[in-house]
Parts: C-alpha cells; structure tokens; sequence
C-alpha cells in the first residue's frame, strides 16, 4: 500500500489534512477539529506481522489501564465532550473505552482485518477517535457540522434530527460524529482507496492526531 | 456548501452573549466534575464498583442548550456526591473491620470462629485471618484459640505434582 501521489515527496509518510468545522459548531465547541489522510488499501485479512502488533498492544493492555483510562488527559476529554454533546460515555462509549472493555471481555483485542486492526492499534496507542471511510466515495473535503433540516444518513431510515452532529464531505453527512456510518460511505470489499479521519476534541493536542494518523498509515503501508 | 455555513441552526446554538458564555462555563464545569468523577472511580477500584452513569440527554450527538447542560453538570453532581458517600461509607466499614482485626489479633478466644478477608479491611488479594483452635476439638476444650492467616488466593491451575 502507499499513500499515493500526494505524499510523494515524504515517501509513503502521510501528510494530513485538516478539515473544517462549522463556525456556529466552533463557537460552541473550541478545539473541536477533524484530520484525514487518504490511503491506497482494500479491505481483507490481516496480514500477519499487524496480527502480531496487536497481539502485542493486547498484551500490554492491562485491567488497571482500563480504569485508570479515564484520568488521562486525552481519554478524559472525550468523555467529557461526549458529556458536553448529550451522550453518556458509561453508555455510549468513547472508541479507546469501547476497545478497552473489548480486549477485557474477549482478552484480547480481536482481529477484524484491515483498516480495522490499523485503526485499533493507533486508538490503543493514542487514545485517538478514528474513522475509516472509502475514499472514492466521498466528495471533496471533510468536516463537522450540525445537520440540516431534511438530511438523513445513506442506509438509515428516516431523517436526522435537526442539529444532529455529523461528519460530512462536501455534499452530504457521511457519518454522525461518535456513530453511525452511512452505508455508502463504509469501507467496503469494492474500496480501493480508505480515507481516515481523526476527530480532535478541546485538551486533545495536534500532535496525538497526526501520531494517530501516522500509526495507522505507517500499519497499513506495512501491510 | 455556503448555505449549510449561513443556513439557520437551532436557536440554542444562535443565542450570543451571555448565554453563549453560560453554556462554556457549564462545559467548563462538565469538565471539571467528570475529572472528579474519574479520580473518585480510581480510588475506589477494586474495593467498591461506582455508578458513573448520567442518562443521556440525547440518542444522537448534537450542540446542548443551556437547560441539557445544566441537567448534565447537575447530574454528575448528584453522582460524585453519591460516589463520595459510599467512598466513605466503606471507608469507615473498613476501619471498623481493622479495629476489629486488632482487637481479634490480640485476643482469638474472645473472637471464635470469626473470619475476616483481605477485602473487608480494604486490602487487595483474596486472602483472610480466621480464628481457630490449635489442636482442633483438644485446642476448643483447652480453650487454645489463635489466629491463623490464609496463604493467599488459590492457584489458578492444578499443582504440577498433582499430574504425577
């Protein structure tokens, strides 16, 4: 895999993308921002040596990580912007928590492929909220707002409700921001090129989004 | 993709001023009692499991107004103060069970047959102290009493020597 033609000039190390946000959504919202890298990948199995590197960031993962997860700084301010936008993390839960309480209930953390491992490995390691889209599928650039009056989710009956939070390209919500992505917008077995996303909140620092972001190219160019 | 920046949103997020200014300090205090909440969770671990949970205002992610927030700043509230009490609730069953644990310490007979785990006192391990007899029925008749303290928590698998 390579991160294509963009990236050329660093060789296969991504260069991320910053997306926008709403301006009435960044009043409400400071540090609320959304990073993505394209990457040239199908979806599949994973290969071996990324089956090994999770195994390994399972073993490293302990009970006592899970409960002390929420006192570090970056898992914190998930929860908190999860508290902040209506959801209730204990319910709802933030995606390094989720994959925390996984890898105790399975002991450890399962394969699920590619870009899924990629994206469990950089979440595990970062405390990060990733995405994965199909690239080819989404319309220039991405970004956080409120959706409109009217506007559903591909695959999802009926509307979202107005003022619902979204990831969106330049045409429609691709994703509810922290949910659901719109069938059409999925990595599929047709993918040919993953659009990853990070999703940086208030206390989340730049520089964790663009490790994130670069641990998951970094595990898919090594696929 | 200029009509989804201008279009009209929900008025909770169009109100300026002061209001805008409430709902920051309201996230600001979300922010602050769920650090709390965190730390108390922590401390708590593995002695008591407590109840974080706060119903959520919404199914689907979306802006709160200053009502949602308030319900959620006091809700956490309830919850740490709720946490607080049981925190010392077991703190103070802890030290009963200590005082207890001395007191047995220094005297069985007068403590027959009582057992106290690890756990009551608020020490991690699954070990405990038992009061009993030296000597089995001659140490009851004799009134031989002594504390006996448990090796520890069971092995995981069967010892190596029970397979030979």
């Amino acid at each position: 895999m390579s991160t294509g033609a963009a990236n050329s000039d660093l060789g296969w190390e991504p260069s991320s993308r910053p997306g926008w946000v709403a301006p009435h959504v960044a009043a409400e919202f400071p540090g609320l921002g959304i990073s993505w890298i394209e990457v040239d990948g199908r979806p599949g199995r994973s290969p071996e040596p990324v089956e090994r590197r999770l195994s390994e960031t399972s073993n490293r993962f302990y009970g006592a990580h899970a409960i002390h997860m929420r006192e570090r700084p970056i898992p914190w301010a998930y929860r908190v912007f999860f508290r902040q936008i209506g959801l209730d993390p204990d319910r709802t839960r933030t995606p390094v928590e989720q994959l925390a309480l996984d890898r105790l209930q399975d002991g450890g953390f399962k394969t699920r492929g590619l870009p899924a491992d990629a994206l469990t490995i950089a979440t595990v390691e970062t405390g990060i909220a990733l995405r994965a889209f199909d690239a080819e599928r989404l319309a220039g650039s991405l970004c956080i707002r409120d959706s409109a009056p009217g506007e559903s989710l591909d695959g999802r009956p009926g509307e979202l409700s107005h003022g619902t939070l979204v990831i969106a390209d330049e045409r429609a919500p691709a994703g509810l921001l922290f949910g659901a992505t719109g069938e059409n917008r999925e990595v599929g077995r047709g993918t040919r090129r993953i659009a990853i996303a990070a999703v940086q909140v208030d206390g989340v620092p730049q520089i964790a989004i663009d490790e994130a972001l670069w641990i998951v190219a970094a595990t898919l160019e090594a696929a | 993709m200029p009509d989804l920046l201008d279009r009209e949103t929900r008025t909770a997020l169009r109100v300026d001023g002061d209001e805008r200014l409430a709902r920051a300090e309201l996230r600001r205090q979300i922010g602050r009692l769920e650090m709390q909440l965190g730390s108390l969770v922590s401390d708590a671990f593995p002695r008591l499991r407590l109840d974080t949970g706060v119903a959520a205002i919404s199914n689907e992610p979306r802006a709160l107004d200053l009502g949602d927030l308030e319900a959620v700043r006091d809700s956490l509230a309830t919850r740490i103060g709720a946490a607080q009490r049981q925190l010392q609730e077991q703190a103070e069953l802890e030290t009963r069970n200590r005082e207890l644990l001395e007191r047995m310490l220094a005297s069985p007979a007068e403590y027959k047959w009582l057992r106290i785990a690890r756990a009551d006192v608020g020490e991690p391990g699954c070990g405990h102290w038992h009061s009993r007899p030296r000597l089995g029925p001659l140490g009851m008749l004799m009134g031989w009493w002594r504390v006996r303290v448990s090796s520890g928590c069971p092995l995981s698998g069967r010892l190596a020597a029970v397979e030979r």
